[in-house]
């Protein structure tokens, strides 16, 4: 403790005393202090992320398959052309994936903002709603995709057998070539709006009234004023929710394994990058590949994340 | 001081903490720990919930100590994907799916060599295994596992919907399409005939289908024979079984889960699956129809009935174990002949021929499931996917004829473009 407690100490003056290597390190410490603070977080990055990336980099640029620690060859970027010209495993996961986010992401932020308006103003019973609103936040996805492929089964599903009552002959949801993805987006939003909600409701409370109560003044209606005054304001808060929720989707795999498994499902029909690339690791053990498609994916989520940033920066002008 | 303590403290801390995480990453070192304690991972399943409950009687004969890491089968493939790659000498004792994992983890030297072990102890009997199993645990002239569950295809079937429909137990295949017809169409909730849908999952089960109608994955040569006669008759008949009888807007990704619970909750009338689940079948419990299963042998195809004979799962050793000898002490005496009996009468069928021959190994067992067990087990083939490094793969290709048929393609062209697709697949394996 004593090194900090003597900041910058310098030896006493006309003495021919050699500091004493605490000194010496005192020294260097107080020197060199924004690095050694920054130090653990710096390990801790370097250690989780850096290293990783480089070894996945490394991994995407080699034969690797079997075992990693197999001898393995450098192939240069022979994965990557592989992969770009696969039409049909990677290109359409590719599409899925942009497609699940896109879809997922537009009708959580519009269903969003519509219950965070309803939230907005108090009334009775709030805090019950706003409760029952973040329950599914709270779920793990796994669960809720297991709970869903239960609800959802085409012969003993609950959701089949209510429409039966009403007479609408049974649907195949999850099991459809065509509406599995559709169902996936479903149980998305499901779990992830009350995000988007929490965090809308968050901007929404901090906005001023004043211009709201300046344009009713002005006779402009409730539509406007959403439009006009309320939206436009809240289009910071509006890129944060997309930022945050959109990153989130495009990386999706807990929901999709829980209710398609392996594959997403016997004809790919869920099958985004992630969860290609999990199959090509965990079931192919093809690590060079599955690399590849990863690193490929990073830029992707790079490239949109960087996309939307930008989008903010200009909002916030 | 009391600063320089401090100081030496730490200082022998972080040496100490160094050391050990030396010792955890390295394979050649050894911790004290592991020297009285066996580290064993194991999948959900009858078999281990047997063996968990006996492990004290083990701990208590031999002094050492169990510590058991149990998994979902997924999972547990995926944390040896991590772990084994990782060289991790954390693992002494690991249970295994022989046909599925077996050739690419002892490639990949995973598994310790147990051929010495194996017949050292004439009381514990290596030649008391029967054939199959002990084939599936053999790689490349070693043996890299013991075997403990073995599973046959059989027919799972309702006795009250075949009294009142007035058909008898189908004898080969066009008896049993026939049946499920007449069925599917006297009651429309019922479903003829079911059976596992998804790619990969059904192709275990599609196997004894191939066989029967005098297929394989692979010919003799070592080409790929899922575009053969046999095979697209196979294909078109386990698919079309299943568009034309099978449950209304069939799902194309049941495993044994969903399909089992198709027939016990009493929506279908045939079932092709392992023996080795039965329990699920006949548990009042599990099960809606549990007093009205009946049990068969596979029914005959053009080739005869052909099911899969095979060891599902087995133990063995980690190659990168500091505990090997323990960890064989523990396979040992959890396969030995009381052990293994004792599993089988809990309902999980064995491997040893002697426990099979003993009446109090299958005196638990529904008696027509018997009887359905020993037919198979004559004319049972030794695998039921293909036999590759890379199954996964693998069974994807295979499989998608079955699910295309399902859905109503061709089964010819899908088997034709599935072969094409396998072959290369074969080519690159041998590279």
């Amino acid at each position: 403790m004593s090194v900090l407690t003597t900041p910058r100490s310098t030896p006493s003056r006309g003495s021919d005393r050699k500091p004493s290597a605490r000194e010496n390190f005192s020294a260097w410490a107080n020197r060199h202090r924004k690095w050694l603070f920054a130090a653990p977080a710096m390990i801790f990055v370097g250690v989780l992320i850096v290293f990783p990336l480089a070894w996945t980099l490394y991994l995407s640029l080699t034969d690797s398959q079997g075992s990693v620690r197999a001898a393995s060859e450098f192939v240069g970027l022979q994965n990557y052309v592989t992969v770009l010209s696969d039409g049909e495993r990677f290109w359409p996961a590719v599409a899925r994936t942009l497609s699940f986010t896109g879809v997922a992401l537009t009708c959580e932020v519009i269903l969003g903002m519509c219950i965070a308006l309803l939230l907005w103003r108090p009334f009775r019973g709030e805090r019950w709603v706003r409760v029952a609103i973040l329950l599914p936040l709270v779920a793990t996805p796994v669960a809720v995709g297991m709970m869903w492929r239960l609800i959802f089964d085409p012969n003993i599903g609950f959701v089949n057998q209510v429409l039966g009552l009403v007479g609408i002959p049974p649907q195949p949801w999850l099991s459809g070539q065509d509406t599995a993805l559709g169902t996936t987006i479903f149980m998305d939003v499901w779990q992830w709006t009350p995000m988007v909600v929490l965090i809308l409701l968050a901007g929404l409370t901090s906005l001023s009234e004043e211009p709201d109560e300046a344009a009713r003044m002005d006779g402009a209606n409730a539509v406007q004023r959403f439009f006009f005054v309320t939206l436009p304001l809240m289009m910071p808060t509006v890129i944060v929710a997309i930022l945050l929720r959109g990153i989130d989707a495009l990386k999706t795999f807990d929901i999709l394994y829980a209710t398609k498994g392996k594959g997403g499902g016997s004809f790919h029909e869920v099958e985004t990058l992630n969860v290609y690339a999990y199959g090509l690791s965990f079931d192919y053990n093809q690590y060079g590949l599955s690399s590849a498609v990863l690193i490929l994916f990073f830029m992707i989520i790079i490239g949109t994340m960087w996309l939307l940033t930008m989008r903010k920066k200009a909002a916030s002008k | 001081m009391k600063r320089r303590s401090i100081v030496k403290y730490a200082a022998f801390a972080a040496a100490l903490s160094l050391g050990l995480t030396g010792c955890g990453g390295g394979s050649g070192s050894s911790d004290s720990k592991a020297a009285g304690t066996v580290r064993v991972t194991l999948a959900n399943h009858v078999w281990t919930e047997g063996i968990k409950a006996a492990i004290p009687e083990f701990e208590k004969s031999t002094g050492l100590k169990v510590e058991l890491t149990q998994l979902g089968e997924d999972q547990l493939s995926d944390q040896y994907n991590v772990k084994l790659n990782a060289g991790t000498d954390e693992i002494d004792v690991m249970m295994y799916r022989p046909l599925q994992e077996g050739k690419a983890f002892a490639k990949n030297g995973y598994l310790a060599d147990l051929t010495s072990k194996v017949s050292q102890d004439a009381g514990w009997d290596w030649k008391d295994y029967q054939d199959g199993p002990v084939k599936a645990s053999t790689v490349d002239g070693k043996v890299v596992g013991v075997p403990i569950i073995t599973e046959r295809e059989v027919l799972y079937y309702r006795k009250d919907l075949l009294k009142s429909a007035g058909l008898a137990v189908p004898k080969t295949m066009d008896e049993l399409q026939a049946a499920a017809k007449t069925i599917a169409a006297a009651s429309p909730d019922t479903a003829g005939f079911v059976a596992r849908t998804g790619k990969s999952a059904a192709v275990t089960q599609f196997s004894s289908f191939l066989y029967s109608f005098g297929g394989d994955f692979v010919d003799a040569s070592g080409k790929s024979a899922v575009g053969s006669d046999a095979a697209k008759k196979a294909y078109a008949f386990y698919g079309g079984l299943i568009k034309s009888y099978g449950p209304k807007n069939v799902s194309t990704d049941m495993s044994w889960p969903e399909a089992m619970a198709i027939f016990t909750q009493g929506k279908a009338a045939f079932y092709t699956e392992a023996d080795s689940l039965y329990k699920n079948a006949t548990d009042p419990a599990k099960s809606k129809v549990a007093d009205n299963v009946g049990f068969a042998a596979l029914p005959s195809g053009p080739a005869g009935s052909k099911p899969y004979n095979i060891p599902s799962w087995g133990l063995a050793v980690n190659k990168a174990s500091n505990n090997q000898d323990n960890a064989w002490k523990f396979i040992q005496w959890a396969t030995s002949k009381e052990r293994t009996l004792a599993a089988q009468k809990a309902g999980v069928p064995g491997p040893r021929a002697s426990v099979w021959a003993d009446p109090a190994g299958t005196s638990t067992y529904p008696k027509d499931l018997a009887e359905a067990i020993s037919v198979s087990a004559k004319n049972g083939v030794g695998h039921d996917r293909p036999e590759v490094v890379t199954v996964g793969k693998a069974r994807e290709i295979v499989g998608t004829p079955i699910v295309s048929t399902i859905t109503g393609a061709d089964a010819s062209t899908a088997a034709d473009k599935a072969s094409g697709e396998f072959q290369k697949f074969l080519d690159s394996e041998k590279k």
